[in-house]
């Protein structure tokens, strides 16, 4: 079982449904005010959705500087597993954890809808229970999802497999190479637009959401799976 | 330490699509404003800081700009200062 924190800031609200998809999927979650700088030994931290600070300045750019962020930095740099979902992708990328920054939709609408994205990364912390291509339908909610990065940084992101979902049949915000979701360098921080959270059961219309949270967890048995030592023919958890 | 007023223009970078600029435009053009070219929309902020001198006033307007007021990926800024 992982220890998932669910950060909330002012504005947050995603939180209620983040923290029950990671409950869900089996996870130990638990909320984390922004004003607070443990992390109670988590082993991964989610960034909600909504609207931190009113999205005042720009999406992202104040709540980057709660105090919360030290400690999310410090997690994300120690190697830790970072998920920013749609205010928090913006977040992320202010913060400096993610490349490139999420502008205004291109035709200016709040669009929220379900739109169909590809997996284009497993080797994540989020996407490591999908099978890389797979066609997910999964909803977006934002006013300000045009990912953007300057031509060198898009290069590299390609060239280094960080596009970690992809829109197809349409690029509903006008994102650079239709860009939904992207990790750090190191894979271990992963920003996307789209909620998986809205999507992990049949009676929220689909369950294409569920394993970015299960990912979590089949990593977390991964790991003990290779503590598993055979000790006098028995099988005991070292 | 005197008290200066900078103001900031913060602009979203040339090469990068500005929505809300080419909204305007269309309003503008609508309005029977034909011969408008272009439209683009940044912010303007107004800061009232404590300094010793302009050049100190300026240089903290432009950290305050390169931390927090402008995305450095995204964004264009000016600053001028005044007493």
């Amino acid at each position: 079982m992982q220890r998932v924190a669910v950060v909330v800031f002012p504005g947050s609200n995603c939180d209620a449904d983040t923290l029950d998809a990671a409950r869900a999927a089996g996870s130990d979650a638990y909320y984390v005010w922004h004003r607070h700088t443990d992390l109670q030994h988590a082993d991964a931290v989610i960034l909600p959705g909504g609207f931190s600070y009113g999205d005042y300045l720009r999406s992202g750019a104040i709540a980057r500087f709660s105090p919360v962020l030290r400690a999310v930095t410090a997690h994300a740099r120690a190697g830790g597993a970072v998920l920013g979902i749609c205010n928090g992708f913006q977040i992320l990328c202010e913060a400096g954890l993610l490349p490139g920054a999420l502008m205004r939709n291109a035709r200016l609408k709040f669009l929220s809808r379900p739109v169909d994205v590809r997996v284009e990364a497993t080797d994540t912390p989020f996407t490591s229970s999908y099978e890389r291509g797979e066609a997910l339908t999964l909803p977006i909610a934002h006013g300000d999802g045009r990912f953007v990065a300057d031509a060198e940084t898009a290069a590299l992101l390609e060239a280094n497999g960080q596009v970690v979902l992809r829109y197809v049949t349409e690029n509903p915000n006008g994102s650079m190479h239709d860009i939904a979701g992207v990790c750090s360098a190191g894979r271990n921080v992963v920003g996307i637009m789209p909620h998986p959270e809205r999507r992990n059961a049949q009676l929220l219309g689909g369950q294409d959401g569920a394993r970015v949270f299960l990912s979590l967890e089949a990593r977390n048995a991964t790991q003990h799976a290779g503590d598993l030592r055979a000790v006098d023919g028995r099988h005991l958890r070292v | 330490m005197s008290a200066y007023t900078v103001e900031i223009r913060v602009m979203p970078r040339a090469s990068l699509l500005d929505p809300q600029g080419q909204a305007v435009q269309h309003a503008l053009q609508a309005l029977g404003f034909g011969d408008v070219a272009s439209v683009r929309a940044g912010k303007h902020l107004v800061v009232k800081v404590q300094a010793s001198t302009r050049e100190e006033a300026a240089a903290k307007a432009r950290t305050m700009c390169d931390r927090l007021l402008a995305n450095p990926v995204t964004e264009d800024y000016e600053c001028s200062v005044s007493q």
